[in-house]
Order: C-alpha cells, then sequence, then structure tokens
C-alpha cells in the first residue's frame, strides 16, 4: 500500500481537523508509516470468507419507545462551553 | 491503631462493622497517606473535604443499620469517569477544567452502594497508553523500585497508572480502571495489585471519557480478588443507557470463591509463549501452571493461531474508533478552546485540537483518520474485523476444550520513565497477551504472582468464557493464596520501617 508522505500528512490532519506545522509533518510521516507498514502483516491471513466482526457484544440493539426521556437542563449542557450568549453556544462567523 | 490504609476492603468492612474504627477515621488514615505519597502524582484532582463528608455520611448510615456493600470505604476514581461536580479530564489538556453535572453510571453505582471518592487518578491522555507518561498533567510514579537501580522512577503501566500506583501503595483501598487492550491488566501487573476487566456488556460505559467503544469496559483494581470481586459486583449491572450494556444479572461473585477447582480444565496457549519471551515470565508461568496441577487442576495445550495478528488489528481498530469518538473535542461545547481573532471555525477546530491533544493521541487520531478515508476503508478497516472475528473463533475452538486460560499478563516487568519511547510501536508490545481478550469482548484478570530477580512484581493472567467471571475469580484466588504475595512496595516499607 501506499506509503505515507508529508503531503499525506498534512492532508490526514486536515481530515482531522488538527493543524501541524511542517516540522510536525516531517516527524509524524516515519511514525504513521511505521506504524501502517507494521499493521499491513495482517494481509498473510486469508479472510476471503471471513465476515467483519464490529463489536464482541452478542446482542441486538434494543429500541426502546420514542419517548422524551430527558430534558429541560440548558443550563446544565452550556455549564462547561467555552462562549455562550442567550442559552446559545457562540462559535467564530460562518455566513458572511 | 494499625495503619488503617494496609487494611484490604473486606478488611475494613469488618473493622466498620465491629466499630474498631469509623468511616471518617479510615477516610482520614488515607487522606494523611495521600499527602504523604505526592510525588508520585497518581491523582489528577483530590476531593479530601468531599470524601470526609462521604465518610460522615457512611457513618451515620452505618450506625442507622443501613450501610451499603461498600459503605465507608474509601476509593479513588480513575479521571475517565464523569464525576458530578468534580472536574473530569481524561488526563487531556482538551478536557481541562471540565466539570461533569452528572455521574457515570458505574462511579454513581459505587457512591450509591456507600463508597468514599478520594480522588480521580492520572491516567495516559484518553487511555491511550501504557506507561501514564502521556498525561497532561505529568508523569504517574509507580510506588514500586527497582532494586538494581534505586534511583530510576519507574513507570506503573498504563493507562490506569494512576489507579494502580494509588492501591499499591495504600492510598487508596480500590480504584476503578477501564481497559482496552490491556489498561487494567497491564498496570496491575507492574504495580503488585489485582484487576478485573469483565465481559463486555458487563459494567455501563455510559458516562466513561470514550475511546474505542466496542472495546472499552470497566473494572476494579484492588489488592486481593476478593476485594475485587466486591467492587465488582458494585459496579456491574445492567443499564439502559448504554445499548451495549448486557441486560444479564450480576452473579454474587464473592460468593462464589470457593477456591474449589478440583477438575478444572486449564488451557496453556502455545502462541503465548513467544519468541524472545524472558526466561523470568517464562519461569512465573510454569510456576502458575504447577500451583493449579497441584490443586487438581487438569491442564491442557490449546492453539489460539491468531494470536501474532491481535496487535495489528487492534492498531486499525482502536484508533478508527477513536476518530470518531474524539470528533467531538471541537472547543464548541466544553474543554478548550483556542481561537484568535478573525478565525473561523476550521481555524478554531484546528487550533483547539493541535493545542489541546497530546502527542500519542494525535497520531491515533490521524492513523484512525487514514484507514478509515475513502480507498483505504476495505483494504486497513474491515480487513482488521475480519481479523477480530478469527480471533474471536479461536477462542470459541479453545473453550471447547478448556474452561480457564492461564497466561503471562505482560511481557516485562515495570519499566523506567523514560524506557520504551524510541518508537510508537515498541510501547505498543507492553499489550501483546492482553489486546486479543479486548477483541473477543472475554473478562481477564491479573494477579500477582511473584517478584522478578529485581524485586518487582510480575503478574499472571486468566481469561474466562464470555460472563464467566466467578470462574476466573475462583482460580485468581487460588493463585493468590499459593502464591502468597506479601511484598510491598518501597513507599511502604520505608514508611513502615
Amino acid at each position: 500500500m501506499s506509503a505515507i508522505d508529508i503531503e499525506t500528512v498534512k492532508k490526514v490532519a486536515r481530515l482531522s481537523r488538527i493543524r501541524v506545522t511542517d516540522e510536525e509533518a516531517e516527524k509524524l510521516a516515519p511514525e504513521l508509516n511505521g506504524i501502517l507498514t507494521w499493521v499491513e502483516q495482517l494481509g498473510e491471513v486469508d479472510t476471503d470468507n471471513v465476515e467483519p466482526l464490529p463489536s464482541s457484544a452478542e446482542i441486538t440493539l434494543p429500541q426502546r419507545t420514542d419517548l422524551q426521556t430527558d430534558g429541560d437542563c440548558q443550563d446544565d449542557i452550556l455549564a462547561n462551553a467555552p462562549e455562550t450568549l442567550e442559552g446559545f453556544y457562540v462559535v467564530p462567523k460562518v455566513v458572511e | 491503631m494499625t495503619d488503617l490504609t494496609h487494611l484490604t476492603i473486606t478488611e475494613a468492612l469488618n473493622g466498620l462493622e465491629n466499630k474498631d474504627f469509623t468511616s471518617v477515621e479510615l477516610t482520614q488514615a488515607h487522606i494523611d497517606a495521600m499527602a504523604d505519597a505526592k510525588h508520585l502524582n497518581a491523582y489528577v484532582t483530590e476531593t479530601p473535604e468531599r470524601a470526609l463528608e462521604q465518610a460522615q455520611q457512611s457513618d451515620k448510615r452505618r450506625s442507622e443499620g443501613k450501610a451499603g456493600i461498600l459503605d465507608g470505604i474509601p476509593l479513588a476514581i480513575k479521571d475517565l469517569f464523569c464525576t458530578d461536580g468534580v472536574q473530569t479530564t481524561a488526563s487531556s489538556h482538551i478536557l481541562e477544567g471540565f466539570v461533569p453535572t452528572y455521574e457515570s453510571t458505574v462511579s454513581g453505582n459505587l457512591l450509591r452502594d456507600g463508597a468514599v471518592m478520594l480522588g480521580k487518578t492520572s491516567l495516559d491522555e484518553f487511555a491511550m497508553g501504557s506507561s501514564n507518561t502521556t498525561s497532561y498533567f505529568g508523569d504517574v510514579i509507580n510506588p514500586w523500585k527497582n532494586k538494581n537501580r534505586p534511583d530510576a522512577n519507574l513507570v506503573p503501566g498504563g493507562s490506569s497508572g494512576g489507579s494502580a500506583s494509588a492501591v499499591a501503595a495504600r492510598i487508596a483501598m480500590g480504584a476503578t480502571g477501564t481497559d482496552t487492550g490491556g489498561s487494567i491488566r497491564q498496570p496491575a501487573s507492574f504495580c503488585g495489585i489485582t484487576g478485573i476487566k469483565p465481559t463486555y456488556g458487563r459494567c455501563s460505559r455510559w458516562g466513561v471519557v470514550a475511546f474505542a467503544s466496542s472495546l472499552d469496559q470497566a473494572g476494579p483494581m484492588a489488592r486481593t480478588i476478593e476485594d475485587c470481586a466486591l467492587m465488582l459486583k458494585s459496579m456491574a449491572g445492567h443499564d439502559p443507557k448504554d445499548s451495549t450494556s448486557a441486560p444479564k444479572d450480576v452473579p454474587d461473585f464473592t460468593a462464589g470463591l470457593t477456591d474449589d477447582i478440583k477438575g478444572l480444565r486449564i488451557g496453556i496457549p502455545k502462541e503465548y509463549r513467544m519468541e524472545g519471551m524472558s526466561e523470568e515470565i517464562d519461569k512465573l508461568w510454569e510456576q502458575g501452571i504447577a500451583w493449579l496441577k497441584d490443586a487438581g487442576a487438569e491442564i491442557v495445550d490449546i492453539s489460539l493461531p491468531h494470536t501474532k495478528y491481535a496487535l495489528p488489528a487492534y492498531y486499525i481498530i482502536a484508533p478508527a474508533e477513536a476518530s470518531s469518538n474524539l470528533a467531538r473535542y471541537d472547543g464548541v461545547r466544553y474543554g478548550l478552546r483556542v481561537c484568535d481573532d478573525g478565525d473561523n471555525l476550521i481555524d478554531m477546530y484546528e487550533k483547539t485540537r493541535a493545542e489541546g491533544f497530546g502527542d500519542e493521541v494525535k497520531r491515533r487520531i490521524m492513523i484512525g483518520t487514514y484507514v478509515l478515508s475513502a480507498g483505504y476503508y476495505d483494504a486497513y478497516y474491515v480487513k482488521a474485523q475480519k481479523i477480530r472475528r478469527l480471533i474471536a473463533q479461536d477462542f470459541t475452538n479453545a473453550y471447547e476444550q478448556c474452561d480457564v486460560i492461564l497466561t503471562p499478563t505482560a511481557p516485562s516487568e515495570a519499566f523506567a520513565i523514560g524506557e520504551n519511547e524510541e518508537d510508537p510501536l515498541t510501547m505498543y508490545l507492553n499489550d501483546v497477551y492482553t489486546v486479543s481478550i479486548n477483541l473477543a469482548g472475554l473478562p481477564g484478570l491479573s494477579i500477582p504472582a511473584g517478584l522478578s530477580k529485581n524485586g518487582l512484581p510480575l503478574g499472571l493472567q486468566l481469561v474466562g468464557k464470555s460472563w464467566d467471571e466467578a470462574t476466573i475469580l475462583k482460580v485468581g484466588q487460588h493463585i493468590e493464596k499459593a502464591a502468597n504475595f506479601t511484598a510491598l512496595p518501597a513507599i511502604r516499607t520505608q514508611k513502615a520501617a
């Protein structure tokens, strides 16, 4: 599979919403390459007729009646927000 | 009065019931010991006032005959469990100052049963690590010392390193841990204590900061099997707020500790005898086999053929799940926000996450993002999930021949802070014996079984069938008795002298 170069690191960092400097990207490239090269040994195993196992939980996910179970706790929800205004979260301007 | 911090939970409950001492006295003894052991950095947040208040209430309950199964017992809570009104950081800068307005189900269960909370113990950032050296709040120190290198500070293991260090140093009678790939068992082994990762779904994940949701499981860490059994009984149980929490009755784990293991079939997986395995670890394993054989158990050779693929599969699955789980840290709803004048929303996300996450967390988010991205999803993520099924199948097949599996817990004794950091893969190898058990969702525990030639604790691991914690607890108690592990960490032998 493809080796990770600096440009790929920057692309993945963008997708991850983590800003990386050029120096950080240079340091990350061999580290990520090392990990990805190591996991490629999984290719040795024949998995053609194997179903993926996403979770070991043997239960089918339960369903509940579609009723409100919680609410009236606006103050709790906003209690840890870095910036709020009149009951809303505040973020930088999104629409010009 | 004897030093109350040396009692087991079970002994302390008897003492409380017999009015030998009060919970306030027991709690104060631990608060004093915590002040003496500050240098271990086991706690991110200490809550002594709250603890004493809870202890007073406990004493009142006991005098009214209303004591719960853990009433008055001072415990530490890993700082990954949300605690109502007490800062919860996951040892990350990005959650510094986060004060939940709710209590995790597991810590709430312990409080319901009367436990006293001493504080929140440190961990590797977001539970990602095996050394407790990735916490934003500094390294945690293992209370044990290598007698041939007495000046070196050793790691407590990770990720539940603060909990393990605190329980070993007698600055908590027990603690909660979480285990995604070995994070209860490996630190338990490094610190000479007992820890259980229950079957996936036994304890609710609700209110526990998520790392890899299909693998994360909470469990107890304490100094005896009986204490762990007691804590697990309190922590476990169905919780409608976690859809993967199993609607199963919780057995009385302490009542099942009968010590009769005659005829039990103990599986020894040949693939765990790995190349380069240290002679000491091998000897300890052989000793464990001999103890169980002497007690009338039957030793069976088994094969878990996909063992060597467990770590690489884990390092696809866990980062993939982590990259989704950690997407919530966006600087909007809680925690850190880094936003300069003129920044747009994306700038804010990227700067907040760049400053808020440490190196290991960033690496895992990026690996996870990469293996889930278009063009690589099937090659990495789906492939790893297929391997996961083969690993789970290995265990199903093995359990046709045996009831319990015995292995070492970790490939080494506790190492010095700063070691094994030359590249990320070296650190990952710490979980080589534990990680398969998370992929298969099985219960596993670590029990201290002996000392290395450097005078450091070494643990043995027992792995059970799904939902059969009772049997590994029973076998674990047998090893506990046979090993008679009474050694104390340096910090406590110095105190006693």
